[in-house]
């Protein structure tokens, strides 16, 4: 008797094969933690910066010293009117004042902190110059959970990752394994085809799990992430992910006989999805005119749903739409994958 | 068993499409007696990976009949499947798989599959089965690709150039190993290019060129066919000799030239060389080269088609 069934065996030998290949592994698992990491760092919420102003030497220049001291929120620094010049152009203050009789205040117009740095600078020496404001106001500071840039990403990473997951780790392995002549190898046994098909979508699918709960688990240590929805719809989603873009892999390498072949093509149809689907920056930011488009790409239905029910814990019927999308993409990609598909 | 017909094909025919057709396969007949070691022998290109990707129903032929085990691709697949070990020319097997995980890999898709301990012992790796794939010899990868045929313990086995490229030392434990196969009474159809190969291993030979059968019997009655078993090579000095005018010395049976001298099919070299050095005195040529060695198949393939078998 044969030592296990052949799907097993066949399900064994995925696994094995991934986790024999360090740099797949790497860029699998590490590389998506690590982009977590960065851009988490790079984007991180943080107060507002001090506004960085140049003073120049001029007869009111104590009492702007006094304005805007460090106490207030401001980098002061006392510079030479052409050292001041050069300072604002290369950015390193955001704005020049010049403290004669009529404070003249040089800046760039066009860049958003030196027009914010105007306000402020106005603002504090209006006041230090005795100005009372005639409407009272009172702030109230909240920051809600879920509304941090990472908190935006991780659901996004997840989603790319589920797209480069499926289609390398089916598209790819397929390739390589005609280009090798295995594929033909097995035709010539009797193997069941369902067995091989069931087999590397059950591998692909356990590396989807794992990778959806290490990011996710990552997200909740290192960025306190607060996951909103049910953990259930999240792994139906990344369940369904991953037929979908297990199916397009399979699509992608139905006839390609070569690995430069099939990476062309799968970078044909992964590189608009990480530009448009909203990864990393809201899809909503494309003109009106191509969001029909950009709705019905796969990975942003995915990362959408992932968003809606990590960052506002939407239930399954609030998702329908997308769910229904992705399911539409699975089968159809899966059936025209099928049809085409050749072994030699 | 042992009067049944493993393969019978007749007739076979496979046209590629491109531009112009390519006529792989042109009609073959061939017939392989179950328990015989039968050899598919001929140039790169004559249509041999072919003929056997049709037997093994990887490929589909243009035309002609083919029965294996008395079965038919289309009707028995899964059938003649589990009876047929496979060896195709230039697999790779998964680099980073150990030699026993890859044959309890191929074992699983067999009903009867066999242990992989057993096959390994069989081809001798059983020292390398914790070993990756990647990490083999050439020829220890080649009795890999023989041992996955091996382990759905088939009926017929396909062996697709099984020596191509292997150093002599791994070719000849490859030898011993279908050796060992046939005297178990396996029915193996083999392709080679190798003369060598052919003679050491085949009960029967056919000899195949541009799609078509062009001798069909065993190393020793195609060998024979030449009219003599030995051959001789010479040259002289100065302007090269007619072949023609030397086919009347005693005991040859053919003449032809070769680069750079003359190559004659002798029956008994013992009559023929006292004969040919006399022609030669009396001509008053001087020899420059002369050699003997046994007729091979090789010599039976130059005196069909008038090329070498290594040539193209």
């Amino acid at each position: 008797m044969s030592e296990g069934s052949a799907f097993l065996q066949l399900y064994l030998s995925r696994l094995r094969e991934f986790l024999r290949e360090p740099e797949v592994v790497f860029w699998v698992f590490g590389f998506p933690v690590l982009l977590a990491i960065g851009l988490g760092i790079a984007f991180r919420n943080k107060p507002p910066d001090e506004v960085a102003v140049g003073i120049v030497e001029g007869p009111r220049v104590a009492e702007a010293r006094r304005a805007l001291s460090p106490g207030a929120g401001f980098r002061p620094q006392e510079l030479a009117a052409d050292q001041a010049r050069r300072a604002l152009r290369l950015g390193k203050v955001d704005l020049v004042v010049v403290p004669a009789e009529v404070y003249e205040y040089v800046f760039d117009p066009t860049r958003p902190e030196s027009v914010m740095a105007r306000q402020r600078v106005d603002d504090a020496l209006q006041r230090g110059g005795g100005r009372r404001d005639p409407v009272p106001v009172r702030e109230t500071h909240v920051t809600e959970p879920g509304a941090r840039y990472i908190d935006f990403l991780i659901p996004g990473l997840i989603g790319m990752n589920i797209m480069s997951g499926g289609m390398w780790g089916v598209g790819f392995v397929i390739v390589d394994m005609r280009a090798r002549r295995l594929l033909k190898r097995l035709l010539a046994t009797p193997m069941r085809r369902a067995d091989f098909l069931g087999a590397m979508m059950a591998s692909r699918l356990s590396f989807v799990f794992t990778e959806v709960v290490l990011i996710l688990a990552f997200g909740w240590l290192a960025f306190d992430l607060v996951i909103q929805g049910s953990l259930l719809l999240i792994a139906l989603l990344a369940v369904l992910g991953g037929f979908v873009f297990s199916g397009l892999g399979l699509l992608v390498a139905s006839r390609a006989r070569k690995i430069e072949t099939v990476s062309g093509l799968m970078n044909l149809v992964m590189l608009p999805m990480w530009v448009f689907s909203g990864v990393f920056f809201s899809a909503d930011r494309f003109p009106e005119a191509a969001q029909p488009l950009i709705r019905a790409l796969p990975l942003t239905a995915l990362n959408d749903a992932l968003r809606a029910v990590i960052l506002e814990g939407a239930g399954l019927a609030s998702q329908a739409g997308p769910v229904a999308l992705l399911a539409a993409w699975a089968a159809v990609s899966f059936v025209l994958a099928l049809k085409l598909f050749r072994w030699t | 068993m042992s009067r049944q017909h493993a393969v019978r094909c007749a007739g076979l025919l496979k046209t590629y499409d491109a531009k112009p057709p390519v006529e792989a396969v042109r009609g073959l007949d061939l017939e392989v007696q179950a328990g015989e070691c039968f050899g598919l022998l001929g140039p790169n290109g004559a249509g041999k990976t072919t003929t056997v990707e049709i037997l093994e129903g990887i490929l589909e032929p243009s035309g002609g009949e083919v029965e294996v085990l008395g079965m038919r691709w289309g009707r028995d697949d899964d059938a003649l499947r589990q009876k047929l070990g496979v060896s195709l020319q230039e697999t790779k097997l998964a680099d980073k798989l150990t030699v026993a995980e890859t044959l309890r890999l191929f074992g699983s898709f067999y009903r009867a599959g066999r242990k992989a301990a057993e096959v390994m012992a069989e081809v001798g790796l059983s020292e390398k089965a914790s070993s990756w794939v990647v990490n083999l010899s050439g020829g220890q990868r080649q009795r890999l690709a023989v041992a996955c045929a091996l382990v759905g313990d088939p009926e017929l086995l396909f062996l697709d150039e099984p020596t191509t490229g292997l150093d002599p030392q791994s070719r000849r434990q490859l030898w011993d190993i279908v050796r060992g196969l046939r005297e178990r009474g396996r029915t193996i159809v083999l392709t080679t290019h190798y003369m060598d190969e052919a003679e050491r291993l085949c009960d029967r030979v056919a000899v195949v060129d541009h799609g078509r059968r062009i001798a069909l019997g065993s190393p020793a009655e195609l060998i024979a066919s030449l009219g003599g078993e030995h051959v001789l090579e010479f040259a002289v000095e100065g302007d090269s000799l007619v072949p023609e005018a030397l086919a009347d010395v005693s005991s040859v049976r053919a003449v032809r030239a070769e680069a750079g001298g003359i190559q004659m099919t002798v029956e008994e070299p013992h009559v023929a060389i006292p004969a040919l050095l006399t022609r030669l005195a009396a001509e008053g040529r001087t020899l420059s080269r002369l050699t003997t060695r046994q007729a091979s198949l090789e010599d039976v393939f130059v005196s069909l088609t008038g090329r070498h078998l290594r040539d193209e």
